[in-house]
């Protein structure tokens, strides 16, 4: 990560933790942030209460409408932000570790106190359950998107190209799904064009050894063009055959679905997010946990040392980069047949490279990109939940938010994060 | 993204010195390069761009043909009448490409001679943003840097121009050299974010350069808002002062404007730095090998601000142009696609300051006839983005262009990876 200590491929940069002082960068960030917090809401909350509603109209057990005093509320939640940097900066002055708990505890907790202090003394009610399910929603592409990089990166592979696989599955999904009249047909197909898209760029990446990045960036403007391409001609011809729309349908999960507040929210999804859960549960377990992770993780942080082991380094890296695009492609689906949408030029709108984001703040890892692209959709969807309850608030200066957090912890001020130490140098025997 | 410890092999393509090869398994081609070794790769790399841009094409043509309906139909019956064929085929290929010609360069079947050459001066007008952005990334390929903020760059130039040109009251020569500088220090200082970020904390500038491109989005959105930008029509910023406006060259019936000589003197300039001042050889220095430009006393850290800075400029003056050349008026759109597209830019010259200059030539041709060509023979301007992305892997693979040309390797020189990347 550090430019004043390179090292060669070789020879990865030994574990700075081991040696290094504890660095304080972390917990100045969450100071900086809670003072930030300290000064903008708790005096600024004007009287009166917020009020919040957690159930949907068609719950099995109904929860009323319930009000908190705002002023009150927002001052706990604050603190409790305050609280936790505090907590930060003793863990580092004893050299003990903070776990990922306590960042998603530290942004729980001052995303509910904004929540409160955006509702308070408004006539409007904050519909909890739907801006959870919003932010599920929202963070579906994000979340594939992000696990996708993380296979990939940790094979030694950087993949810009998430963009692409996205646009790619979103557009094949549209299509196989409207020639077979089928939603489910177009979710087998997106996965393909990911892998297509992730062909691609193992071919010029291994096999002709291009900087990484430049194919991922060519990669993503080739998607584009070639689908919008398509889009003006082909699909605008006869949209009927092309382009209809087909919609996943909703899949209750039987007894789950009735769980008052997370049933509606977990478990009355499409199969696409079912997908995902199982997706994210198997990477998180397999890739730490079994011979197929170390071989993966091996190749992306000490080639050669695997190589001498006998492990094939560029068709690890060709296989699993294909597996991770595919991975990519399928969230393309989300786009067009999950939310039974037809497919439109461009209409990924950049969430692959929030999905890059996702994959950095969430350090590589699968459930660390789930709790970032969740941040991230929450982020796009508080646009909505503002609108609805009138706040001031410019709703611009809010969506810059995840990028700047993405900044912040690629500086550093998020903890320590590591990028596999292989990752985009070609491996030449 | 973010390799830790970045060496020189992860780094994107710096001049000739074997890009994309880890140091111990670069080629034995370290024999002296004299004048003539370099001569004949200079050649076989234009052979390469050259045949790199047919093959484009050729794939393009491909697409184009398959989604035209003339030839979809009278492929039904290829084997009853093979002629209708071949010649829906050739009809729609060379309609398309021949109206992609006339929207660049020469329309033959205009009314009026003015008209004929007005082609030419838009494929200049759309270049000067590409040239002056391209110029800016170049510079960071150069010294190992990969400034994917073009975008960001362009936008914050734009902002301050804009600013500057509706804001101040100043006579005509002083108010437009102000927005130019302004526009120029508003991409600076987007950029060094990140190189002060690399250089301090190692934060790759990868990706810090995403992100400041998606601030930058937000930022001119959330300001045409405020009561400063924002006029009577929404999203649209308050039109600039003609005083800073850059001068027509041609008359009002074109576009062509002062940028783009301007553009061409920053080229030079970048030229200059690059190959001639002791500044351009840290860059490169930085560029080719870290390690051995801290080994000789040149500080790595401030060469990357320095080079972010110097890169941010001159798209800052790419968003300058184009604002104070041809929109006027601030949108949230200002910066287009011209960042990324000054990223093939930038490849596709080989960050090389003439290869840039045509480079922006051709890809502003690509844009140019790419409206023609949508509005005479319908074949859509997305054809010409995938010309472009083509290209620029075709150029980054040589051995591949070999492949299919049927061309013999250079010399001896093993593998292909000396060019690939550049």
């Amino acid at each position: 990560m550090s430019l004043a200590t390179p090292a060669t491929a070789a020879a990865p940069a030994p574990d700075a933790a081991v040696t290094a002082r504890p660095s304080y960068r972390a917990p100045i960030a969450y100071a900086v942030v809670a003072l930030v917090a300290l000064l903008a809401m708790p005096l600024r909350t004007p009287e009166g209460d917020t009020r919040f509603r957690l159930s949907t109209d068609t719950d099995f057990a109904q929860i009323p409408t319930f009000a908190v005093p705002a002023r009150p509320v927002v001052w706990v939640l604050v603190l409790l932000a305050v609280a936790l940097a505090a907590l930060a900066f003793l863990r580092t002055r004893a050299g003990r570790r903070t776990g990922m708990w306590l960042p998603v505890v530290f942004g729980v907790a001052l995303l509910l106190a904004f929540l409160t202090f955006a509702g308070a003394g408004r006539s409007a009610v904050i519909p909890l359950t739907s801006v959870a399910t919003g932010t599920l929603f929202l963070a579906t592409p994000l979340i594939f998107g992000a696990l996708s990089g993380v296979v990939c990166e940790r094979v030694g592979i950087v993949n810009i190209a998430i963009e692409g696989q996205l646009l790619a599955g979103a557009f094949i999904a549209a299509v196989v799904g409207s020639l077979t009249a089928s939603a489910y047909m177009g979710l087998v197909a997106a996965p393909v064009a990911g892998a297509l898209v992730g062909l691609l760029l193992v071919f010029f990446a291994v096999r002709y050894q291009v900087n990484q990045i430049i194919v991922g960036v060519v990669l993503n403007v080739l998607v584009v063009g070639l689908t919008s391409f398509l889009f003006s001609t082909v699909l605008s011809e006869d949209p009927g055959t092309w382009n209809q729309r087909q919609a996943l349908p909703v899949l209750p999960i039987p007894v789950l679905s009735q769980i008052p507040v997370i049933g509606p929210i977990l478990f009355r999804q499409t199969l696409l997010v079912y997908l995902m859960y199982v997706i994210v549960i198997a990477l998180q377990v397999y890739l730490f946990r079994s011979r197929w992770g170390l071989r993966l993780r091996a190749v992306g942080e000490h080639p050669k040392a695997a190589d001498t082991v006998g492990i094939d380094v560029n068709r690890t890296r060709v296989r699993n980069t294909l597996l991770g695009s595919a991975v990519a492609g399928l969230g393309g689906a989300f786009f067009t047949v999950a939310s039974g949408l037809a497919f439109g030029k461009e209409m990924t709108g950049g969430r692959g490279f929030i999905a890059l984001a996702a994959m950095i703040l969430g350090r590589w890892s699968p459930k660390g990109a789930v709790a970032a692209a969740l941040l991230f959709g929450f982020a796009d969807n508080l646009r909505t939940v503002l609108g609805t309850i009138g706040s001031s608030v410019p709703p611009q200066l809010l969506l810059m938010t995840p990028y700047i957090v993405t900044i912040l912890a690629v500086a550093g001020f998020a903890g320590r994060v590591r990028a596999p130490a292989a990752e985009g140098i070609p491996y030449v025997k | 993204m973010s390799q830790p410890g970045t060496t020189p092999p992860a780094q994107p393509p710096v001049d000739e010195a074997a890009p994309g090869v880890p140091a111990a398994d670069r080629p034995q081609d370290r024999r002296p390069t004299g004048d003539g070794v370099l001569r004949e790769m200079l050649a076989s790399s234009w052979l390469m761009t050259v045949c790199a841009i047919v093959l484009a094409l050729l794939i393009g043509a491909v697409l184009i043909a398959a989604a035209d309906p003339d030839v979809q139909r009278t492929a039904g019956y290829l084997f009853a009448r093979p002629s209708d064929f071949f010649t829906a085929l050739w009809q729609t290929v060379s309609g398309a490409y021949a109206s992609l010609f006339q929207g660049a360069v020469f329309d033959w079947a205009a009314s009026s001679p003015q008209r004929a050459i007005r082609p030419l001066t838009e494929t200049l007008t759309i270049s000067v943003p590409l040239i002056l952005a391209g110029l800016g990334v170049g510079i960071g390929f150069r010294a190992g840097l990969f400034n994917i903020g073009a975008q960001g760059q362009i936008t914050l130039g734009a902002i301050l121009a804009s600013w500057i040109g509706f804001t101040w009251d100043l006579p005509a020569g002083a108010h437009l050299l102000l927005a130019m500088v302004g526009a120029a220090v508003g991409g600076a200082v987007w950029a060094s974010i990140a190189g002060v970020l690399k250089a301090r904390t190692g934060a790759h500038e990868v990706i810090v350069t995403i992100m400041l491109n998606n601030i930058a989005v937000f930022l001119v959105l959330y300001l045409l808002t405020t009561s400063v930008f924002r006029s009577a029509t929404p999203q649209v910023g308050r039109p600039v002062a003609e005083t800073a406006m850059l001068p027509g060259l041609l008359g009002d019936a074109f576009r062509l404007h002062l940028g783009f000589p301007l553009a061409l003197l920053a080229a030079v300039g970048v030229w200059w730095l690059m190959e001639r001042s002791t500044l351009g050889f840290r860059f490169r220095a930085v560029g080719s090998n870290p390690h051995a430009a801290r080994t000789a006393g040149i500080s790595v850290p401030w060469v990357t601000v320095l080079v972010m800075a110097v890169a941010g400029a001159l798209a800052g003056l790419a968003g300058g142009a184009q604002l104070l050349g041809t929109e006027r008026n601030l949108t949230g759109a200002i910066a287009g696609s011209i960042g990324f597209d000054a990223l093939t830019v930038a490849l596709l010259g080989r960050s090389k300051p003439l290869g840039t200059v045509l480079a922006g030539l051709l890809f502003g041709a690509f844009a140019a006839g790419g409206r023609l060509m949508q509005t005479r023979t319908g074949t859509p301007i997305d054809i010409v983005l995938v010309l472009q992305s083509l290209i620029v892997l075709f150029i980054a693979a040589p051995p591949l262009v070999r492949a299919v040309f049927r061309l013999p390797a250079p010399g001896a020189r093993r593998r292909s990876t000396v060019e690939a990347a550049a």
